[in-house]
């Protein structure tokens, strides 16, 4: 009580809307504000994936098998010895083992590729309709290599399929999360709202969904799929499975709101202003729990990301040749292929990096999701 | 600099001098010059500026004002729980007799020298007893821990205290009460055992903080004289916090009024009733005064004899199932053959405690509950009638633009997420009350009318205090114009003299817009300020109706006269607890 009034004294004008409030509040959380930017960075380099992957994902070379990573070196030496800014990276020697035949990589400190923004490449479609011919980075021999972050059993550019994965990973996590958030909204709404038996229902079929073990049940989910489906199918029909077991929490968080919001005073007070059920709910209701239904489900996309890395990682989800980041581990699935190459995890990087600024940016977005509580 | 230092700095020098404190020989605590702060996001807030009190031992000193005015962190401070503030400045003594001092305000807020201080010489009792008690322990745990944390004594002797304790505050059958809950409590009860854990190590000073605002004013009458009686056999000194001229007058010895976190007077109880200095505490002893007289202004107009309410026999109950099996079912009558007539232009006045049903009441007029039995047939505009509790009452949503509803909390009833302008225009758009392009006209045209800046409909709620919210609520009840209002516990939500402000604002729209009114209220004051009429409830009963003045004057039921006898009067000469 102190508080309020206390707070009415400092704040003259008052003219501040809910949602500047909210922003006010959120800027102060720094580590969420840096997750937010990370995780917009993230996306962009998922939406535009073509540009900024240097090669084809698919596009294979038998010659780079295993590849190590290659470094940027900016300073190069010029003619006359001196140092000049060109960025560049060093070409591959390769030297067998006499003994074991393995092949081994070393870089070769004479031989320099040197490397060009937005230099000219093979032309694509940006986001599959935009015809572009440029990239971020490119060679300017196409034949020779570039592996920034290494190459795979099949010497394609570990880079570029984890750019490409980052489109898949992310958006399965914000579409399977659109979907139950859909879901969750209609079922967990009318259960709180009307309350009843249909709440009685709905929520013992929630338990039910909860109780279930989910590891299991996606197995025999995904093991339904027909395997004649092409890629795409799949890849929809994994966020349709996922999001059948995901909308349970968001409906009880709804519900939870509605429960708590269809006592408060004012919106028995728009009820006796005589508004009907649909205003109440629109004009009253969901503005009130808006931020709370973001923060949510913004905390509920990792989970939809870890899930479908696990399916993908067991071999039940997607498959190639679509990428994703699941799929892309399991590559390093052997103990040999990590043992000689360690940077096929580079996967499992990002997908911490996507999962923890996921969970930093939901945190700093629940606590300013209420700017009134002090 | 924030606005409020701004007007701290223009006020004249002599008056924020404020009261010397006062050199007294039995001293106990002496608070000199404290300054707490609070830092809040657009800058520092005063919360305590540079207070200067004394307390006796033995003495009652009454800390009033209104809220906000930093009288509970002043009192917080004392024992150095003001987190997440700061005391800035000033020294806050504690002098135990024949002990040395022990400057509070210098101990560290979290070390053993001060936990030794707190539940120990000076303890504390709240407003919300509810929330003060661990739900999960006995009150028996709780006051056992209380006195083994200052006294090394054994569980089964602290036991023994405990029980005496409860006994000593009249709490019946304290050897089975004492391993009881709290929700097993009535308020009143919990409140007698938060100070029977507060007595619980013989303290020299009582620091009590609001403890009867959240009660019903019979039980406030009993904790006031238990508080009273216990201190004369304590011989404690009890610093009292409040902002009921009554309950002033009622316990204090002497009394300090508090406003924007400074002492404005400071002086004994007599004096401050009889001879009050600042225009401050005129106003709130004028307030508290008003009353507790009849009605001031009289409602222009001639009452109609016609009714515009019948409400006859109305039954509400609430079943409560109990067990795995849901076989008990344990009826609670909200609304027991409740009848009445409301005549146009009236207002009707209905008192009560909780739990007697007059919320209910309100709530199955306005349709928000339907009743078991009974029937209320509402005199519509035009002049057909209307069963508002009968089956499809409300279905005709238009019988919300003749009925609206002034709620209780100022806080809860308005949306935070919209403007005063949106809040006001809601209930035309609505019932399509006012052509689109004449409602920001017409909502200025209301602002105006509760008396606020038309300039204000850009502001959202938070920028409000509570009588301004209250007002805004009292827009938006009238801007359909309507022919009969309810106002459920309109005013309990303000303080002094805020609370007169918003009835005379209710006075002058009645008599402006010929409303009728049904006003609900705990506080009969109130109600026979604003109300020609007044119903008695008890647990869902009418058992006294009439007209205001007589049945104040005059009670015939018993427990109507309970009631008026259990209001503390604003005038240190009539109290019952004193001599």
């Amino acid at each position: 009580m102190t508080a309020t009034t206390v707070d009415d004294r400092i704040v003259a004008a008052g003219t501040e809307t809910q949602w500047q409030l909210i922003w006010g509040r959120f800027r102060r959380h720094r580590l969420a504000v840096f997750s937010g930017i990370v995780l917009i960075l993230l996306y962009l380099s998922a939406a535009l994936a073509e540009f900024i992957a240097p090669q084809d994902p698919h596009a294979f070379n038998a010659r780079f098998t295993f590849a190590p990573p290659q470094s940027i070196n900016l300073l190069d030496r010029n003619d006359e010895g001196r140092l000049i800014f060109r960025p560049h990276v060093n070409g591959y020697a390769v030297e067998v083992d006499p003994v074991a035949l393995r092949r081994t990589f070393v870089t070769d400190p004479e031989e320099k590729i040197p490397l060009r923004l937005f230099g000219k490449s093979e032309p694509y479609r940006l986001m599959g309709f935009i015809p572009m011919q440029h990239k971020l980075i490119t060679v300017e021999d196409s034949r020779t290599p570039l592996f920034l972050l290494g190459a795979d059993r099949l010497g394609r550019d570990v880079l570029s399929r984890l750019i490409h994965g980052t489109r898949i990973s992310l958006s399965v996590g914000l579409i399977g999360v659109i979907m139950s958030l859909v879901i969750g909204l209609v079922v967990g709404g009318l259960s709180g709202y009307y309350g009843g038996l249909f709440d009685l229902i709905v929520q013992r079929v929630i338990e039910f969904l909860r109780s279930l073990p989910t590891i299991p049940l996606w197995m025999g989910l995904a093991a339904a799929l027909p395997r004649d489906w092409d890629a795409l199918a799949i890849y929809f029909a994994v966020t349709i499975i996922l999001s059948l077991i995901g909308w349970t929490e968001l409906a009880r968080v709804v519900r939870g709101r509605f429960l708590a919001l269809k006592t408060e005073d004012y919106v028995t007070a728009a009820r006796i202003d005589g508004a009907s059920d649909l205003r109440i709910v629109m004009r009253h209701m969901v503005p009130a729990f808006t931020s709370h239904i973001i923060a949510a489900a913004s905390l509920a996309v990792p989970g939809m990301i870890l899930a479908e890395t696990a399916l993908s990682f067991l071999g039940l989800g997607l498959q190639a040749p679509i990428i994703s980041w699941g799929v892309l581990l399991q590559e390093a699935q052997n103990i040999r292929a990590v043992a000689t190459a360690p940077w096929l995890l580079w996967p499992g990087a990002a997908v911490i990096v996507a999962v923890l600024t996921m969970n930093f940016l939901g945190d700093g977005m629940r606590d300013a999701a209420d700017p009134y509580a002090q | 600099m924030t606005p409020r230092e701004t007007a701290i700095a223009l006020e004249p020098a002599d008056q924020s001098a404020a009261v010397p404190a006062p050199e007294v020989a039995d001293e106990i605590l002496a608070i000199v010059d404290l300054e707490t702060h609070f830092t809040m996001r657009r800058g520092n807030l005063k919360a305590v500026d540079k207070v200067s009190l004394s307390l006796r031992a033995g003495d009652t000193l009454c800390v009033v004002g209104e809220s906000g005015s930093g009288k509970s962190v002043t009192a917080r401070s004392i024992l150095n729980i003001v987190k997440p503030g700061r005391i800035v400045g000033g020294r806050i003594s504690f002098k135990p007799g024949d002990d040395a001092p022990i400057h509070l305000s210098d101990l560290d807020p979290y070390g053993p020298a001060i936990r030794a201080v707190r539940g120990g010489h000076i303890s504390m009792i709240f407003q919300e007893p509810m929330s003060s008690l661990s739900p999960v322990h006995t009150i028996g745990s709780q006051i056992i821990e209380a006195i083994r944390l200052h006294q090394p004594i054994e569980k089964k002797e602290a036991r023994e205290q405990a029980i005496s304790l409860l006994k000593q505050v009249q709490i019946p059958d304290p050897e089975i009460a004492v391993d009881r809950y709290a929700f097993q409590y009535s308020g009143g009860m919990r409140q007698r055992a938060m100070i029977a854990m507060a007595l619980a190590n013989k303290p020299k000073v009582l620091i009590a903080d609001e403890p009867t605002t959240a009660l019903d004013v019979t039980t406030q009458a009993e904790i006031l004289k238990l508080i009273k009686s216990l201190q004369r056999d304590y011989g404690m000194a009890v610093l009292f916090i409040t902002h009921d001229m009554g309950v002033v007058a009622e316990m204090a010895d002497h009394v300090a009024v508090m406003r924007d976190g400074k002492v404005l007077e400071y002086g004994d109880v007599d004096q401050i009733f009889s001879r009050p200095q600042h225009p401050h505490t005129q106003d709130l002893i004028g307030a508290a005064r008003l009353m507790e007289s009849g009605p001031a202004a009289k409602v222009a107009g001639t009452l109609s004899e016609e009714p515009i309410l019948q409400v006859r026999n109305l039954n509400l109950a609430f079943g409560t199932t109990h067990g795995m099996l849901r076989r008990h079912r344990a009826v609670v009558h909200a609304l027991r053959d409740v009848s009445f007539d409301l005549r146009a232009g009236e207002a009707l006045g209905v008192v009560g405690e909780s739990g007697s049903g007059k919320t209910t009441l309100a709530r199955c007029l306005v349709g928000l509950y339907k009743v078991d039995s009974g029937s209320a047939m509402f005199t519509r505009g035009d002049g057909s009638t209307t069963d508002l509790c009968g089956r499809g009452g409300f279905g005709d949503r238009s019988l919300y633009t003749e009925i609206r509803m002034i709620f209780q909390d100022p806080f809860a009833s308005l949306n935070p997420r919209m403007t005063v302008e949106q809040i006001v225009a809601e209930p035309m758009i609505v019932n399509r009350a006012c052509p689109k392009s004449e409602l920001r006209s017409r909502v200025a045209d209301l602002l105006e009318s509760v008396e606020l800046p038309a300039d204000v409909m850009d502001r959202y709620p938070h920028a409000f205090s509570g009588g301004q919210r209250q007002r805004i609520g009292i827009a938006r009840a009238i801007a359909l114009n309507p022919r009969l209002v309810l106002a459920d516990e309109a005013t309990s939500a303000l303080d002094g003299s805020l609370r007169a402000q918003v009835l005379d604002l209710l006075l002058k729209l009645r008599s402006r817009l010929g409303l009728s009114f049904i006003f609900i209220s705990h506080d009969i004051g109130v109600i026979r300020y604003f109300c020609e009429r007044m119903a008695v409830m008890r647990r869902g009963e009418i058992v006294e109706i009439g007209p205001s003045q007589s049945i104040c004057d005059n009670p015939q039921h018993a427990y109507t006269q309970e009631l008026l006898a259990a209001v503390p009067r604003a005038d240190p000469k009539q109290s019952r607890l004193r001599g």
